[in-house]
């Protein structure tokens, strides 16, 4: 009786749901097999997405944080997957760069055609632009403060390719990987970034 | 007992950290909104629905032509006072967890003789039609105004409902592996210049049950929280959730737990 006061009483104390026992197993699989029954199919949004790929299923697992060999492994495979223009150069226009970072439609079950970057959603990136997000860190000043540099190109454009070649769990999509960006739109953000004209880096 | 109360404060100042960090949100445009919905939630256009949905809880409808006043939300048939403050909840009757829409759809079915499909076929809010479950649902949350949120826990059934909708909640697929979590899983995060609740924290999670069902001024609908789970899986890039299915259910189990304790101000207004 005195435990149970003295547990109930942490429990209030600490406003956690989760004191109500821990869970005594894994629910992923309860979870997933209710999604696939209760989901459907809409536009261009297929049942196809509920499954996990590999770098999901390790994210899904380790909640965000796998072991450093299973994170290795996996980069390993996502960056040999990064397909770099054949034509060797990284950088585009940068006015256009800065429209398709603007350009938050794409992949969702209602967008007919054209993705854009959605960058602004999660990143401060150009000076004029206020109305950005935090969930990213700012991108302001990109190169100015990383230097406008070869291995820096690469970095940014191989990053927008596919951020989990470079931090698996990253919360950012794989916008190449998943050919929801065409070359051309990712050379063009890549010069947004990287160019030193682009207003980002004044 | 003296232990219980150091053990109680030993944990209030433990949990203290962060609370000065979920109150300090040093956003002015979210300042400016909150004083704008103030005002407005003095004249809210939610009263409205919520007389419309009295109405059709009245009425006799349905190809049983029966009114929904033998509905039972949980405490009982006929009683609406405080439910929605206690949903979701598990019902012995159909054996599976439900909040509110799903119950109050259920009882259409069952009592009224309304087909599913046809409730599901158009089930949110446009500018030239609200359907009913939505007036419904706003009158049944009217009704758990100033009341404590205290979805339980008693039922095995509903703990493993909290635990399943904890895990759809992590869930990260899709086509930009999105979970519920990318943008509701963190402090202080802005999506553009919206500011997202991280619904992990008890004293946030109350955001994901406050306001709704709400008068969403962005297109001049009545909105409710079956639509918001709809529209956020939307922009996660997933296949589309059934309406009122169980893992809405499970969702918003896990959400509305997180946030019992907090009082409910009833349905309000979203921008």
């Amino acid at each position: 009786m005195r435990r149970a006061s003295v547990v109930s009483l942490a429990c209030v104390a600490l406003l956690l749901a989760s004191c109500a026992a821990p869970p005594s197993r894994d629910y992923q699989p309860d979870a997933l097999a209710l999604m696939k029954r209760d989901f459907q199919a809409k536009g261009s949004a297929g049942m196809d997405r509920l499954n996990e790929d590999s770098v999901q299923a390790a994210c899904n697992k380790f909640q965000d944080d796998p072991p450093q060999e299973v994170a290795d492994k996996l980069q390993k495979e996502q960056f040999s997957a990064i397909k770099w223009p054949a034509d060797g150069k990284l950088l585009g226009d940068w006015k256009a760069g800065e429209r398709i970072a603007q350009n938050g439609q794409g992949m969702a079950w209602n967008d007919k055609g054209g993705v854009g970057g959605s960058c602004y959603n999660c990143h401060q990136v150009g000076p004029r632009e206020s109305s950005f997000g935090t969930v990213g860190p700012s991108l302001y000043q990109f190169a100015k403060k990383r230097g406008y540099g070869a291995d820096i190109q690469r970095y940014a454009y191989g990053k927008i390719y596919n951020a989990k070649a470079y931090n698996l769990c990253s919360q950012m999509p794989r916008f190449g990987h998943v050919r929801a960006l065409t070359e051309q739109q990712m050379k063009d953000l890549t010069a947004l970034l990287m160019d030193p004209a682009s207003p980002v880096n004044q | 007992m003296k232990q219980a109360l150091v053990l109680g404060i030993v944990a209030a100042v433990a949990a203290a950290p962060w609370l000065p960090a979920a109150a300090q949100t040093p956003d002015p445009t979210a300042a400016e909104f909150d004083k704008f919905r103030e005002i407005m939630e003095q004249d809210n256009p939610a009263e409205l629905f919520e007389v419309k949905g009295e109405e059709l809880w009245r009425a006799r409808r349905g190809p049983k032509n029966a009114s929904l006043e033998q509905c039972d939300l949980g405490l009982g048939p006929g009683v609406v006072k405080g439910a929605y403050a206690q949903l979701p909840r598990y019902f012995a009757d159909i054996d599976r967890v439900m909040d509110a829409e799903a119950r109050i759809v259920h009882c259409m079915m069952t009592l009224q003789g309304f087909k599913y499909e046809e409730l599901a076929k158009q089930p949110f809010s446009s500018l030239t039609r609200t359907p009913e479950p939505v007036s419904l649902v706003t009158y049944v949350a009217a009704q758990s105004r100033g009341m404590k949120i205290a979805s339980p826990q008693n039922h095995p059934r509903e703990r493993d409902a909290y635990e399943t909708g904890k895990a759809i909640f992590h869930y990260r697929a899709g086509a930009f592996d999105f979970s519920c979590a990318s943008c509701h899983g963190a402090d202080d995060k802005r999506i553009r210049t919206q500011p997202l609740p991280n619904f992990t924290k008890p004293e946030q999670a109350v955001r994901a049950v406050q306001g709704w069902p709400g008068y969403r001024m962005t297109g001049g609908v009545m909105h409710s929280l079956q639509w918001r789970m709809n529209d956020c899986y939307r922009q996660q890039r997933f296949p589309e959730p059934g309406y009122a299915s169980e893992t809405l259910s499970a969702l918003l189990t896990y959400l509305t737990v997180n946030a019992n304790g907090h009082v409910y101000r009833g349905p309000g207004i979203k921008r």
